[in-house]
């Protein structure tokens, strides 16, 4: 698997437009997208004030600390020098969860072999998702191994910080079946801490999008780390 | 009119009845599959195949042949706490259907018991409703 990525690596930093169709080609024979970016953009929102002119790039993702399914702590640094993806839900979730986590599911398994991509999920209704509750969730997902996939908790209010800066909409409404309205998005993010893509997990095309171009920001990581290793 | 010109005529008009009883007929047959598409395949799958160890399955489900005659009311109120589907445990919680009429659960199970590898006995309106009765269910339409 990393050894095929880094092969069509070679193909692409040779500077062939035809690199690129066979990277494509090989992620999903199906989709046609031409105009597919080499590069994928740095999303995400500029709170914080610039500290030069030169400054315009978006927040990076806060510092968080949370608790996953086995009960470990995990922060950014859980996520250093990896690429992850990331999403909202909550255990008892009877509306999108189910086909959102499918979705992710089927993400996890195109990249099971690679472990520099790893998953982050966020309960929104950490009252109800104890620790027991999301390793029973995560288990009956077929996700043995949570150093992979994370199930985490938080606050509340952390859980909500985060899904904004995740460019994702998760707040309480008890209007709504099961008490809380969020949207199905995932988000990719960098070693460096920036989202480079934001996908609607409810769509299975979308989805098919992240799958294609998680391996063109895993082409740049490779190809940043010798520099930051220096 | 010469006689291209009439030809025209009656190919669009055979197209506009063709249009027209096709809007008749596919849709109120195919009510059962549309309905589970809107409000179940979410959860159980677009094939019906249910998630993992967490949503059953609802495609050659023995849960489905042997709970036959609860599944109306399982639709209509839901359903939390475990249960076994085809030997394997599953427990979360579903959501009931308040918004469905007795006739569209029937479409809708009546779906399900003859599809995907389900071949039960389908339900008649006036069953399903007597059905719903047990939980207070059956909105008479």
């Amino acid at each position: 698997m990393i050894r095929s990525i880094l092969r069509r690596a070679g193909l692409l930093t040779a500077g062939t437009v035809a690199g690129l169709g066979l990277l494509l080609a090989g992620c999903s024979p199906s989709a046609d997208t031409p105009g597919q970016p080499e590069r994928l953009p740095v999303l995400g929102l500029k709170a914080a004030a610039p500290t030069s002119p030169a400054d315009t790039l978006p927040d990076p993702i806060p510092a968080f600390r949370l608790t996953n399914q086995q009960g470990q702590v995990i922060t950014n640094q859980t996520f250093a020098g990896k690429v992850y993806v990331t999403d909202f839900f909550f255990a008892t979730c009877p509306s999108i969860c189910p086909k959102m986590q499918s979705e992710l599911l089927r993400v996890y398994k195109a990249f099971e072999g690679n472990p520099n991509v790893l998953f982050l999920s966020h309960t929104i209704d950490p009252a109800h998702d104890s620790i027991p509750v999301l390793r029973d969730y995560a288990e009956r997902l077929g996700i043995q191994d949570a150093s992979r996939w994370h199930f985490a908790t938080a606050a509340h209010d952390t859980i909500f910080a985060l899904a904004r800066a995740y460019m994702t909409a998760a707040e309480v409404d008890r209007t709504v079946q099961g008490g809380f309205a969020h949207s199905g998005t995932f988000a990719l993010v960098d070693s460096r801490r920036r989202v480079r893509g934001v996908y609607d997990g409810m769509v299975k095309e979308e989805v098919d999008r992240l799958i294609q171009e998680l391996p063109l920001l895993l082409k740049e990581e490779a190809a940043a780390k010798p520099t930051a290793a220096r | 009119m010469g006689a291209a010109g009439y030809f025209r005529w009656v190919v669009v008009g055979a197209f506009a009845l063709t249009l027209g009883l096709s809007s008749c007929f596919t849709e109120r047959q195919n009510e059962g599959a549309q309905l589970y598409a809107a409000h179940c395949a979410s959860c159980h799958g677009d094939q019906g195949q249910g998630l993992e160890r967490l949503i059953p399955g609802v495609a050659a489900a023995d849960y489905v042949a042997r709970h036959r005659a609860e599944l109306p009311c399982i639709v209509r109120k839901g359903m939390r706490g475990p249960l076994v589907v085809n030997g394997i445990e599953y427990n979360q919680v579903m959501p009931g259907h308040e918004d469905l009429t007795d006739s569209q659960i029937t479409n809708l199970l009546n779906f399900l018991q003859t599809n995907w590898g389900n071949q039960n006995q389908p339900y008649t309106i006036r069953e399903a409703s007597d059905l719903l009765g047990r939980c207070n269910g059956s909105d008479g339409q």
